[in-house]
């Protein structure tokens, strides 16, 4: 059986859905951002996959590392503002932190 | 103006300034106020004596003073448009100033004692310096205008004599329907002068009956003429008291009995008569006739009633009315002279009689002060009896004067009363109306036996009561002597030296008839003519008369003197009868059932009327007014103002529903994005 | 006639003196009781000065009524003048002030009755410089009413005279004060609308050529108004005996007649006379009724005298309306001043049935018995006052006998009571007298009805004075005092007139005479003329 595109691009949706998934049901921010990664991961993913498909250029090396960096830069920020939550409303479960709704 | 007419004036304000002084100073004079009034009274007394001798001496038909009071300024049916107003003396208003004034002065004098220590001493003399003023104004004044506005004062001052013990209700109130009667009385009068002046512009007597004379007739009718002549009447019927407005005087003796016996029997209660006198000119035949009937149906009623009472002053008291009948019959039938002189001689015997009563009733109070009997009436004649031994000279001149009354001979009341009798039957000759001498001889036969009923209960017989008699005292000196000087009036020789016939005396030469004003078409018979047929009459008119008073006389004595007749068993037999003429034939009763209750019902109907109605609808307005407003303001707020709150609602509404999709929840916001997302992409690509 | 002080005229001096003496009293501080009372007492009595001056100097010989030459003290000013806006015309209201013999009496009345108000309000503790300072306000208003003679100027006159009225009855009254100051101020301000109607009818009615600008323009000058050449052919009141001339008269009339009043308007007075306190009620009855007849006198008679003719005989009959019904009504009174209100109702009856003859004796006697009625009622009312300070009940079933405990009050009293009853000698009787007379000229039935109220004025009139004066005194009133001499200093000046005018109506009926005559003949030539033709 030889892989081919469709195969990376499955994977890359379920990974997708995973992440979607996390996203939507956790009630914990931690795990949400988690679920942002595998999100972010699906799309390197498939950045990948197109750039091995289709000639073998160097762009779609390029997306993904420039995505890993936003990914480790978003997870700094987003797990200060966690940990800034956390310290003012003593929780992380994003249900009750609706605030901004009253 | 001349000398005379100052004398006149001077006479008429004389009272006036006992009144002014009395009235501001009469505390301070106190005790000294009587003498006061008397004396200036008077004065008053010898003016007018003068007066009177130097208008009967002299050729001088009337002497008369006009003068100008109120000019408008303007012209109507090309008259000027002024009111003049003046006095004037002829020989009737010469002979009424003696009579008024003579009397006032007796009763200024008789009051001395007989109002002794009265709480309002002075407030009586000055109130009867007003009243003389008054009546005095009445006589002499030349025209309707002043003679109404005496009219009134007299009216006022009587109001306020018969008031003077105001502290009883009874004197109050007689005192109130005295000026109210009056008043009925005096809006017929007033009336009569709204016609004389609106068709004549002026009111002077001159005036008024040479413009009749001379052919102009109010609103160009007879009619017109002959009801403004029973208008003026309708104030001789209030003043002296003729039917149906008598009521008020018998009431009136609640005032002190002097009093009585100046207003209520000699002058203003002949003030009636002596209006209608100087209206004689212009009273139709027709006006006269219903003047005369006036005159003996009040003579007839009130001699019935006086029959049956038993109070003093109340017989005195409808004999007035009686005798006032007489002299408005006189004058109706047109024996003018008589019915004046009857007026003269009445003034004489009947203020005579009221004052011998005034001595009697102080006596009867005297000695039942004395016993400590507060419940006695003085003035019941049956508590009376047996006077004469101790009081002679009330007694005797009592005696002169119902003689007088009765019309016996000898005396002026027999020569007065011999000439208007006379005159009812020559009214009957030339008219035929025979019920008035029917009458006029019927009521002079009641006069002689209540009269003398009076005099033989109260003086003759025998006192019940031997410990009152022996208290009973003959009045003094100062309340004699008028007795006496009246008692001498009452005879024959003051006006006539014949006792039998007073034509010729010198009270028919000078009081000679008025010529008449009138249309010869509506007039009465001619004066000449009339005059002839009560010379024809007269010497029947006498026989009669004496026959018929000399028959009440002895009825009188057989009843009650010699006791023949019971008068108890009488009384018993004609019970209804009776009680009718005791109750005065139940006039005060009919008048209070119908015109005062009638004019209070209207009266609390028209307040009701005017609280619940008028006001109702003016409040009703108020109402409704508020009513609109309320509603108005419902208008306002529910449904303009509901408009705008339905926009704001609507708004709000919707936004709630759309709230609710906000949750605040992020995961809530992908999904919806998310499915958003995926709707879109179905529809572009799938 | 002019007379100038301060080179003011003297009208105006009569008419803003008492502003003058507002504005003292509202400067004084609260605490100085007597300096209100006396700046008061002082303004009206130089107000009383004046209007005696005015009086002296007064010429009877002159008319007036129409014509403005011989309007007397006439003062002349233009006041606001707006310039041409449109189709409304420029306008123009001018400060004209000017008397003649049907308003001397009436300012000599004002005054005098002014000034006897603030005596007898010496009592008055409650706010006493609010309430000496509206009295002020109203004396104003009232002189004013009595001598412009612009209408608008009347008008402003009539409504400044409102205000102070409704807060005198309002704060200083009896129980059911708020009420009766309502019910006064919602009716005089009905009648006030209907009178601003016809006055603009009339205004845009009349036009006259300006002397200044030469251009014609419209005016509230009630001399103008007179006279029919100053109507605009094409105007709404135009013409002779139209219906719109006829409403306008009515309108107008309905305005006066609720000052008067006349039945069925008459239902305020008992009750703001019942609730005033006395000087107010002095006022009312002796000043403010007479602007009623004096408004039909001076506007209506001679502005609409086609109307006035027609009418005449439902204005008599109206007459003889209050005079019975008044007299019955006052009969069945239990309350002494709602008695004298309702006599007032009766007097005033009076009043119209003179002036609806039109002619000179009615005429004149209904001037004199507006004047007359002033005087005596105002009496009545005092004396009211006196005995209400002393035994704080008016029930005339309460009193009996006070004729020996208080001598002088009954005796000030019984003269008001017969002048009341019109007893010859005293003033009522001739202005009575005289306008019955003129009536039974014109109606010859209605009078003789109407002259029963001479009957039943004597019937209350004389029972009233047995229920309180006569009889015995109830135990309860053995400390009353008799009136004391500021009572009689308000008292002797009336009773003084009452009898002069009684024995000597001439002084009166001469500064009227001219007057009454020149409006009687005015009335009867226009009335068969069309306006503005």
């Amino acid at each position: 059986m030889t892989i081919t595109l469709t195969h990376f691009l499955m994977i890359s949706a379920v990974l997708f859905s995973l992440g979607l998934f996390a996203v939507i049901t956790r009630r914990n921010a931690i795990m949400v951002l988690m679920g942002i990664e595998l999100i972010l991961n699906s799309a390197n993913i498939n950045f990948l996959a197109f750039s091995r498909y289709s000639g073998m250029n160097i762009e779609g090396q390029m997306a993904a590392i420039f995505v890993i960096i936003l990914a480790a830069a978003e997870a700094a920020i987003a797990l200060a503002i966690v940990l800034n939550i956390y310290k003012r409303f003593n929780t992380v479960n994003v249900d009750e932190i609706s605030i901004l709704k009253d | 103006m001349i000398p005379q007419l100052t004398i006149a004036l001077a006479i008429l304000f004389i009272p006036l300034v006992s009144f002014v002084i009395l009235i501001f100073f009469g505390k301070r004079f106190a005790e000294k106020s009587g003498l006061i009034g008397t004396a200036f009274l008077g004065a008053d007394l010898l003016l007018s004596v003068y007066l009177f001798f130097s208008k009967m001496f002299s050729e001088d038909k009337v002497w008369d003073f006009t003068f100008t009071w109120i000019d408008l300024h303007t012209v109507i049916n090309s008259i000027p448009l002024k009111l003049d107003i003046g006095i004037m003396v002829d020989n009737l208003t010469a002979v009424m100033l003696v009579v008024v004034t003579l009397i006032s002065f007796l009763v200024h004098l008789f009051s001395l004692e007989y109002m002794k220590g009265d709480v309002r001493y002075s407030r009586y003399y000055a109130n009867l310096g007003i009243f003389t003023f008054s009546m005095l104004g009445i006589v002499v004044t030349n025209n309707y205008l002043l003679m109404y506005v005496f009219w009134e004062l007299v009216g006022l001052s009587s109001y306020l004599l018969i008031g003077h013990w105001y502290e009883k209700k009874s004197a109050a109130d007689a005192g109130k329907k005295a000026f109210i009667v009056n008043r009925v009385g005096d809006l017929g009068f007033f009336i009569g002068i709204m016609i004389v002046w609106v068709q004549f512009s002026t009111l002077t007597f001159s005036g008024i009956f040479s413009a009749i004379g001379g052919g102009n007739i109010p609103f160009g009718s007879t009619n017109w003429l002959t009801a403004a002549g029973l208008l003026i009447f309708c104030g001789a019927i209030g003043k002296s008291a003729q039917f149906p407005l008598h009521v008020w005087l018998p009431d009136a003796m609640e005032g002190p009995t002097p009093v009585s016996a100046l207003i209520h029997a000699a002058t203003m209660v002949a003030a009636g008569v002596y209006l209608v006198a100087r209206t004689f000119p212009m009273l139709t035949a027709d006006a006269l006739l219903v003047i005369a009937y006036f005159g003996a149906v009040t003579a007839f009623i009130a001699a019935t009633i006086a029959i049956v009472q038993n109070d003093i002053k109340k017989i005195l008291a409808y004999s007035t009315v009686s005798q006032l009948g007489y002299m408005v019959m006189g004058l109706g039938v047109g024996a003018y002279t008589a019915g004046v002189m009857h007026l003269v001689t009445h003034a004489a015997f009947k203020a005579g009689l009221f004052l011998a009563s005034g001595s009697v009733i102080h006596a009867m109070h005297h000695a039942l002060h004395h016993q400590g009997d507060h419940h006695t009436d003085a003035q019941d004649i049956r508590f009376m009896g047996g006077l004469k031994s101790k009081m002679p000279i009330t007694f005797w001149t009592i005696l002169i004067f119902t003689l007088a009354i009765s019309g016996v001979p000898f005396t002026s009341g027999f020569l007065s009363k011999d000439e208007i009798l006379a005159g009812t039957l020559a009214f009957s000759h030339f008219n035929g109306h025979t019920i008035i001498p029917i009458i006029g001889f019927f009521v002079a036969g009641l006069t002689a036996f209540y009269m003398f009923r009076m005099l033989i209960v109260a003086f003759m017989g025998e006192h019940q009561n031997k410990e009152r008699i022996a208290h009973i005292h003959e009045s003094p000196r100062v309340m004699t002597v008028p007795l006496m000087v009246l008692a001498a009036l009452s005879f024959f020789f003051f006006f006539s030296l014949n006792p039998l016939s007073a034509s010729h005396g010198w009270f028919f030469e000078k009081m000679t008839y008025p010529t008449v004003a009138v249309p010869a078409t509506v007039a009465a018979t001619p004066t000449e003519e009339f005059v002839e047929e009560i010379h024809h009459q007269h010497n029947l008119a006498m026989i009669l008369s004496v026959g018929i008073a000399g028959l009440g006389i002895l009825l009188a004595f057989t009843t009650y003197f010699w006791k023949k007749i019971s008068a108890d068993a009488f009384e018993k037999a004609l019970k209804p009868v009776h009680t009718f003429l005791y109750r005065k034939w139940y006039f005060d009763e009919l008048y209070d059932a119908t015109f005062v209750a009638a004019t209070m019902g209207i009266a609390k109907i028209l307040a009701w009327f005017d609280g619940a109605i008028v006001d109702g609808i003016v409040n009703g307005a108020g109402h409704v007014t508020k009513f609109i407003a309320v509603v108005s303001g419902k208008f306002d707020s529910i449904v303009v103002d509901g408009l705008v709150n339905f926009t704001a609602f609507t708004a709000g509404i919707s936004g709630r529903l759309l709230r609710t999709v906000q949750t605040g929840k992020i995961q809530t916001y992908i999904i919806f994005a998310i499915a958003g997302m995926m709707a879109l992409m179905m529809f572009y690509i799938g | 006639m002019e007379l100038k002080i301060l080179n003011i005229g003297v009208l105006t001096w009569l008419t803003f003196l008492p502003v003058l003496g507002m504005i003292i009293v509202l400067l004084i501080p609260k605490e100085q009781k007597s300096a209100v009372r006396w700046t008061s007492l002082f303004f009206t009595v130089a107000q009383v000065v004046l209007a005696f001056m005015v009086f002296t100097k007064f010429d009877r010989s002159l008319a007036g009524v129409h014509d403005a030459s011989t309007m007397q003290f006439s003062e002349l000013f233009n006041w606001i003048n707006v310039k041409s806006t449109g189709w409304f015309g420029s306008i123009k209201i001018d400060y004209y002030l000017g008397i003649d013999g049907i308003s001397m009496p009436m300012v000599f009345l004002t005054a005098i009755i002014s000034c006897i108000a603030v005596i007898s309000s010496w009592g008055i503790e409650k706010s006493i410089k609010g309430y000496f300072a509206l009295l002020l306000l109203l004396d104003t208003g009232m002189m004013g009413v009595f001598v412009s003679l612009d209408f608008f100027l009347f008008y402003i006159f009539w409504e400044i005279m409102l205000l102070p009225m409704y807060f005198l009855i309002g704060v200083w009254g009896g129980p059911r004060r708020e009420y009766a100051a309502i019910k006064f101020f919602l009716y005089t301000l009905l009648g006030s609308v209907l009178l601003l109607l016809a006055m603009l009818a009339l205004y845009f009615s009349v036009s006259v050529i300006d002397p200044a600008s030469g251009e014609k323009i419209h005016t509230f000058n009630m001399l103008a108004m007179m006279n029919p050449a100053n109507y605009d052919a094409n105007s709404l009141l135009a013409g002779i005996s139209t219906s719109w001339r006829y409403i306008a008269y009515i309108a107008m009339f309905i305005g006066f007649a609720i000052k008067v009043p006349i039945f069925p308007f008459h239902t305020w007075l008992p009750d703001a006379h019942v609730e005033a306190p006395t000087a107010i009620s002095v006022i009312l009855a002796g000043v403010l009724l007479k602007m009623g007849t004096y408004g039909l006198l001076r506007i209506a008679f001679p502005m609409f005298p086609d109307a006035a003719v027609h009418f005449a005989y439902p204005l008599a009959f109206l007459g003889f309306i209050n005079i019975i019904y008044g007299a019955l009504c006052a009969m069945a009174q239990k309350d002494f001043k709602k008695l004298i209100a309702y006599s007032s109702v009766s007097h005033m009856g009076i009043v119209i049935l003179g002036i609806a003859a039109m002619n000179t004796q009615g005429m004149l006697g209904g001037m004199l018995q507006m004047f007359n009625h002033g005087t005596i009622t105002a009496m009545l009312f005092l004396i009211v006052g006196v005995i209400y300070d002393r035994a704080h009940t008016r029930g005339l079933d309460d009193f009996g006998g006070l004729m020996n405990k208080m001598p002088n009050y009954s005796g000030v009293m019984s003269i008001a009571f017969f002048a009341a009853i019109g007893l010859p000698g005293l003033s009522g009787f001739i202005s009575e007298a005289f306008s019955f007379l003129g009536a039974f000229q014109s109606f010859r039935w209605l009078t003789i009805a109407s002259a029963f109220g001479i009957v039943l004025t004597a019937g209350y009139m004389l029972w009233t004075l047995q229920r309180v004066f006569l009889g015995t005194l109830p135990e309860k009133w053995n400390n009353l005092t008799d009136i004391n001499s500021r009572e009689l200093a308000m008292l002797i000046p009336l009773t003084i007139i009452v009898i002069i005018l009684g024995i000597y109506p001439n002084l009166m009926l001469d500064v009227m005479n001219t007057s009454a005559n020149s409006l009687v003949d005015f009335v009867k030539m226009n009335s068969t003329v069309s306006f503005g033709n």
